[in-house]
């Protein structure tokens, strides 16, 4: 098995994810793309595991997709209570804590 | 298909358990019982809210259901414990065991074996323990899987009306089923683990639900106190299985160990575990009964629980979670009845908890003003009494005293909230009064249940609680007695407390129902939603007394007497065999007068006194304006005494909470200022000196400049970097992905 390849697939979601959180103003697509990175990760921590033949990694994966769907949960309620209070989920907008 | 069990083979030839994996099918499968209110709990979370009747439809079906079922099952048992085949099996085993004569003579003595039906699955394994989860199901597991679904099914339909328009009613119904479902789940749990599980998950729901009008701070607060005074206990409950664990492992060398039930009691019963292990075990399992059932010590949350809606109190601070404490003594029976040496005669922690707790409950009972706080002290005294039992060996008498206390408590609990329902008030002093034309059925129904609770023939609380005062083995007049020895103390506490209960509830009938009444508005009877579950809980405070007569009673056949007994209690190797008190007659009457008397007293002072002093001065009063605790200093004292609850929160709030405290700052105080302040003093001085000499010379040059030069430049270099601080998360996330990127860069170089 070419493990680069799933390297590769990996490091172009990781790209893309990271793309997405810092250039996407919508609030709703930026925790998108931070699912987009959490699963580059997995990816990886998957072809490693396959390769290696542990478990390890997958276990680790799985871990990881718990902890992302909890993390999005709150994430996407924050963004709904932010709507709620400023009719718009624009990240830009958001710099109270500005020093 | 009849496989009986007996203990893996590394133990002494086989002991048996008591227990099979045979039996109807309803009996292998009581796990279906719990699990229709689970489905409840999940259909009316999800679903509740688009429900015509917003799932309080569905609580009521499934809760049905599962009533149908456990009445099923009952039938099943009653056919399983003298007909099932297994017992030829079962009695060849006890005969191997121990001998052809003993056999005989414990058959003579008890009947014929009841094998508990046992159904687990594997749950998980670890290092080659298998944890399983499954069902035991046998005498008291049918008889509360009964009264919990009746009682549920009834509290589900009183509530339909109770809480109609309420802004959570789906979240209510919801949480009902919730707790019915954990309930179900303890009561026919195989082994500790899981009895451990849904005992949590009982006191989740008594926390949902005492809080359930949360906006109110003081709900909040008793609902927090409950779930609080009862981690303390649960401490103790896990302590207390882990310990037995590790016991019943180091008696079966292949075993790591066992949370088993039936294993646990077997082999403490046969002597194969260490008396101290038991012991411990037994002191902490009692922590988690003092907690969950409100004993002594830890009872101060039940009262406060009453902030929940009344229907919650019905159900669980009355009828069933809160005797979960005394269907655990009675599932371990075999543990606490050699942990404490009951049967010994001498007396133990569980026979004097329990008769401190019926004693001191019952007399806090008399100072409320609240109705429900009333019940809710009477339930703490008749608690009292159940555990007081099971510490003298009354096993059957506590488990009777249980199953007719949740019909007539749950009766009175559902008639206080109809009362409190049609004034808007529980206060009996200020809003109540004069019910009884307003409210006829309410009225009936509370007065039958005053009179099942008081312990007056015929109704129910008169022959469980006589099964207990025969049970404590002290009346040695008149050929009565037996017993598992003569607990004279105990039966002096439970006639005290027997008078003084119908003292209390005579008071409270007067205040309730008697009198003018001094709320405001006019009172009307509720609705047939509350009447109906009112009057068949009052039937069943009727007549659930004849389930158990006593043995020899006259007018009915053998075949009717001690039926209760004969169903119910576990006549197998995982249950201790415990020696029955014989009934008398003389005791019976004595505790008939010693109530009477109470009657009278109380009747006197509130339908003869009172209601005279409220004719002379034109209204309604609630006690003498001249009485005694205002005549006699000593009265007074007792009053405050009891209106404080005996302090106990006083203790529990501000001299262990707040003396914890106190000591600690005021010890650190002392050091901080003789010791510390001393040296800091002395040092001080010196150093003054030293420092005015430093500091026209270093000071003022040296790292004046060096301070001022690096205040600056930070100034500056905080000013540089304020501007990063732009409170936009995009940009944190770039500085973020830049110092990763510069980290990786980092690793790549050096490794």
């Amino acid at each position: 098995m070419l493990l680069n390849q799933f390297l590769l697939l990996a490091a172009v979601l990781f790209a893309i994810g990271v793309y997405g959180v810092l250039a996407r103003r919508n609030g709703v697509l930026v925790l998108m793309s931070i699912e987009l990175i959490l699963n580059a990760v997995n990816i990886n921590l998957v072809a490693f595991s396959a390769v290696r033949e542990t478990v390890g990694g997958e276990v680790f994966a799985l871990f990881i997709i718990a902890v992302a769907a909890a993390e999005v949960g709150v994430g996407l309620a924050m963004v709904l209570l932010l709507y709620r209070n400023r009719r718009s989920i624009d990240l830009t907008e958001i710099d109270q804590l500005r020093g | 298909m009849t496989e009986l069990l007996t203990l893996a083979a590394s133990t002494a030839p086989g002991l048996p358990l008591g227990i099979t994996e045979g039996g109807t099918w309803l009996l292998r499968n009581a796990w279906l019982i719990p699990l229709l209110p689970a489905l409840s709990f999940v259909g009316i979370l999800f679903f509740g809210k688009r429900m015509p009747r917003g799932g309080s439809e569905l609580g009521i079906a499934l809760v049905g259901i599962a009533f149908v079922l456990s009445l099923l099952t009952a039938a099943a048992w009653i056919d399983h414990r003298d007909n099932f085949e297994g017992e030829e099996v079962h009695r060849a085993v006890a005969v191997a065991e121990h001998g052809d004569d003993h056999v005989e003579a414990h058959a003579e003595a008890h009947g014929h074996p009841s094998l508990g039906v046992h159904n687990t699955v594997t749950w998980f394994e670890m290092n080659d323990v298998a944890f399983t989860v499954g069902t035991l199901v046998d005498g008291p597991a049918v008889m509360m899987l009964v009264v919990v679904t009746l009682v549920s099914l009834l509290v589900h339909v009183y509530s339909t009306e109770y809480v109609a328009g309420d802004r959570r009613y789906t979240h209510f119904f919801a949480f009902l089923s919730l707790f019915s479902a954990s309930m179900l789940l303890l009561v026919v749990s195989e082994n500790t683990l899981q009895l451990l599980v849904s005992w949590e998950l009982v006191g989740v729901c008594s926390f949902v639900l005492i809080g359930h009008w949360w906006e109110e701070k003081p709900n909040s607060d008793a609902a927090l106190k409950a779930f609080l005074t009862n981690r303390v206990g649960d401490m103790g409950l896990i302590v207390g299985v882990t310990i037995l664990f590790f016991a019943v492992g180091s008696a079966l060398p292949g075993q790591f160990g066992s949370f088993s039930i039936a294993e646990t009691n077997a082999l403490a019963g046969a002597g194969q575990l260490s008396h101290t292990a038991l012991l411990v075990a037994s002191c902490c399992l009692m922590a988690a009964v003092m907690s969950k059932s409100g004993q002594f010590l830890l009872h101060t949350w039940l009262p406060d629980a009453m902030a929940g809606p009344t229907p919650v109190s019905a159900l669980i601070h009355a009828a069933t979670m809160v005797v979960a404490g005394v269907f655990m003594i009675a599932r371990m029976y075999g543990v606490f009845f050699e942990g404490f040496s009951i049967g010994g005669s001498s007396i133990n922690l569980m026979a004097l908890i329990g008769g401190i707790t019926t004693l001191i409950g019952a007399c806090l009972a008399f100072v409320q003003r609240d109705i429900k706080k009333v019940l809710a002290y009477s339930t703490i005294s008749q608690l009292g009494y159940m555990v007081m039992a099971l510490g003298v060996g009354a096993w059957t008498a506590a488990l009777f005293h249980l199953f007719t206390h949740a019909f007539f408590k749950a009766c009175l609990f559902l008639g206080s909230g109809s009362a409190a329902h049609a004034v808007h008030s529980f206060d009996m002093k200020s809003d109540m009064g004069g019910l009884r034309k307003a409210m006829p059925h309410t009225y009936r129904t509370f007065v039958i249940g005053s009179i099942a609770l008081a312990g007056l023939p015929p109704l129910a609380g008169f022959w469980s609680k006589d099964e207990i005062l025969v049970g404590t083995g002290g009346w040695g007049l008149f050929g009565g007695t037996g017993g598992n020895g003569a607990y004279t103390f105990m039966l002096i506490m439970g006639v005290i407390t027997a008078a003084l209960t119908a003292a209390y509830m005579t008071r409270c009938i007067y205040l309730t129902f008697f009198g003018e009444f001094r709320g405001h508005g006019t009172p009307h009877e509720s609705g047939s939603r509350i009447v109906v579950p009112l009057w068949i809980l009052a039937g069943l405070a009727i007549v659930a007394g004849f389930g158990n007569l006593p043995k020899g009673f006259p007018l009915v056949p053998e075949s009717f007497q001690e039926r209760f007994g004969h169903f119910v209690e576990p006549v197998a190797s995982y249950f201790p065999s415990i020696t029955h008190a014989t009934p008398s007659w003389s005791l019976a009457i004595a505790s008939t007068l010693v109530v009477l008397s109470g009657v009278t007293v109380a009747g006197w002072y509130y339908f003869v006194k009172v209601e005279a002093a409220s004719k002379a001065a034109g209204e309604s009063l609630t006690e003498l304006p001249d009485g005694l605790t205002t005549k006699y200093p000593l009265a007074r004292m007792g009053h405050t005494l009891l209106v404080q609850k005996y302090y106990l929160d006083h203790l529990y709030t501000d001299v262990i909470a707040g003396g914890t405290k106190g000591p600690v700052a005021a010890a650190a105080y002392k050091v901080d200022q003789g010791v510390i302040d001393g040296v800091v003093d002395a040092v001080g001085e010196n150093a003054v000196k030293a420092g005015n000499l430093v500091y026209h010379r270093f000071d003022q040059l040296v790292v004046d400049g060096i301070v001022n030069t690096s205040g600056r430049a930070s100034s500056s270099a905080g000013g540089e970097l304020r501007k990063i601080q732009t409170g936009k998360v995009q940009d944190y996330a770039a500085i973020l992905f830049a110092a990763a990127m510069v980290l990786a860069g980092v690793l790549i170089v050096i490794v």
